[in-house]
């Protein structure tokens, strides 16, 4: 219903049959087909490598955060100011002065390729976020958990290792994922830096073209891979959710 | 020569922030005694558990375990709690671990023994508690009773040289609470030294060797369980003992 009216007003405002044109425009939209969608491939590589090293760096930021004892301070204060900071400052900004800044800096030895900085400053910014996930999934985990592993004479790093990490991340899968959604759009931002990725390519095309169906088509790329991951994350949202009524049920 | 006691509390303090909760413990197990604790809730049986097993940290006093103290500031933790098993009252079993792993954890990663020898020894203890045909399961597909005698067998695995337990059978519906105090009994006969906090008054009357009653943070009185429970001297024991009856626990 609200789609049908959505629909009858945009097709009868004034300005439609020129945003028509040059938003979907069929011959435009054929020939970026042919383009964009290998462009876009750079945007997957750009999202799996810097998932691949998020996942870890982030884990590695929450178990700072929750070393106990004032002997761990400074590591604990790191990983606070760590995410506060990479939290606090616009992901686009952060591209900005990794993927400009340092290559600038013209230091021997220190990559200069924008698509290198763009990767970290993505994983710089999602690692905060998801160290945030991490850290409410290991806070989640009962201490009683902790108190019966250490009770066995475990360390404080096997009773997480074994005991609250396993429990902590199964518990965040859902969460993460949706940090991943958001980090599958961000990968455009790294198209500023000069890198040829989909939404740089759909630049390019409309430029050439003088017409934005090429965004058009990026846009419809981003979804395409991003509906994937939204099912999967519901998915294992009910699963678990069917998991615990299982468990009730039979005590 | 007099036998070297296996455990000893000396003056032991020990407070939450203002609250005190420990105030002045003094007490000895010998080598295969088993002392029951009993006292209305809050009144610091948990606690003292959970200091002898270094899980709180004690304020004052000391604590002797096996000739060691255990309460000295150099000692490792983690090698004082391999002596000493603790089973809790909400169980506490690794929900992501089935039994068997619940069972070998703390011998691989605690004692470093082989994976192999663990097992093996674990489907040992399992057997001869009547859980050898669970030891694939997760915890959530056992009931109380079983998820309790697991956790006791979790203990036993370390081969500990004292056992603590604390309030085992409370959070049991009371048709699970026979299974867990018979692996107990068998422990006792077993010559395993413990010392169990209980609500259970019949139960520590069969069972304990000595018992103590613990009223706010100090231990009121002690005795054998026929004196206690017979003929209590202190106002306050008596008190306890008739509420108990009261509520037909005894």
């Amino acid at each position: 219903m609200f789609a049908v009216v959505v629909v009858l007003v945009v097709s009868n405002a004034p300005g439609w049959p020129e945003v028509r044109r040059l938003f979907f425009n069929g011959a435009v939209f054929r020939d970026s087909l042919e383009v964009i969608p290998e462009a876009f491939l750079v945007n997957v590589k750009i999202f799996l490598i810097a998932e691949a090293l998020i996942l870890p760096f982030a884990l590695l930021i929450a178990i700072l955060r929750s070393l106990p004892g004032p002997v761990f301070f400074p590591l604990r204060a790191f990983a606070v100011v760590y995410a506060d900071l990479f939290r606090g400052i616009p992901t686009i900004l952060v591209i900005y002065l990794l993927g400009f800044g340092v290559p600038a800096l013209g230091l021997s030895g220190v990559p200069i390729d924008p698509l290198f900085w763009g990767v970290v400053a993505l994983v710089l910014v999602y690692s905060a976020y998801v160290s945030e996930v991490y850290r409410a999934g290991i806070e989640s985990v009962h201490p009683s958990q902790e108190a019966a592993a250490r009770s066995l004479g475990l360390s404080h790093w096997k009773a997480l290792r074994f005991v609250v990490l396993p429990q902590a991340v199964r518990r965040v899968i859902p969460p993460l994922l949706n940090d991943f959604i958001g980090l599958q759009k961000d990968t455009a931002l790294v198209g500023l830096l000069g890198v040829v990725e989909a939404f740089r390519q759909s630049t390019i095309e409309s430029s050439a073209t003088f017409n934005f169906t090429p965004y058009l088509v990026t846009a419809i790329l981003f979804v395409a891979l991003t509906i994937p991951l939204a099912r999967l994350t519901d998915w294992l949202v009910a699963r678990d959710r069917r998991r615990q009524l299982a468990a009730g049920a039979t005590p | 020569m007099t036998k070297m006691p296996a455990l000893v509390l000396e003056n032991v303090y020990k407070s939450f922030g203002k609250h005190e909760v420990l105030k002045g413990i003094d007490l000895d197990l010998a080598a295969h005694e088993v002392v029951c604790l009993i006292g209305a809730s809050g009144s610091g049986k948990s606690t003292l558990l959970r200091c002898v097993n270094l899980l709180e940290q004690i304020d004052e006093g000391r604590v002797v375990l096996g000739g060691d103290e255990i309460t000295a500031p150099t000692v490792d933790v983690n090698r004082v709690r391999r002596r000493i098993g603790i089973v809790f009252q909400a169980f506490n079993l690794f929900p992501h671990m089935n039994v068997l792993r619940n069972v070998t954890l703390g011998p691989t990663q605690g004692l470093g023994k082989s994976r192999t020898e663990a097992e093996e020894e674990a489907l040992e203890l399992l057997g001869r508690f009547g859980l050898a045909d669970r030891a694939g399961d997760y915890p959530d597909r056992l009931s109380g009773g079983q998820q309790q005698r697991v956790a006791i067998v979790r203990a036993l695995a370390m081969q500990p040289e004292l056992m603590l337990l604390d309030e085992v059978t409370s959070a049991l519906d009371p048709e699970l609470v026979a299974e867990v105090l018979n692996v107990i009994r068998e422990l006792a006969e077993g010559g395993m030294t413990m010392l169990i906090a209980t609500h259970e008054m019949s139960f520590a009357r069969d069972i304990a060797g000595r018992v103590c009653f613990l009223d706010e943070g100090v231990i009121l009185e002690e005795g054998e369980p026929e004196q206690i429970f017979r003929a209590p001297r202190e106002p306050r024991t008596q008190q306890f003992l008739q509420r108990i009856v009261a509520a037909g626990r005894l």
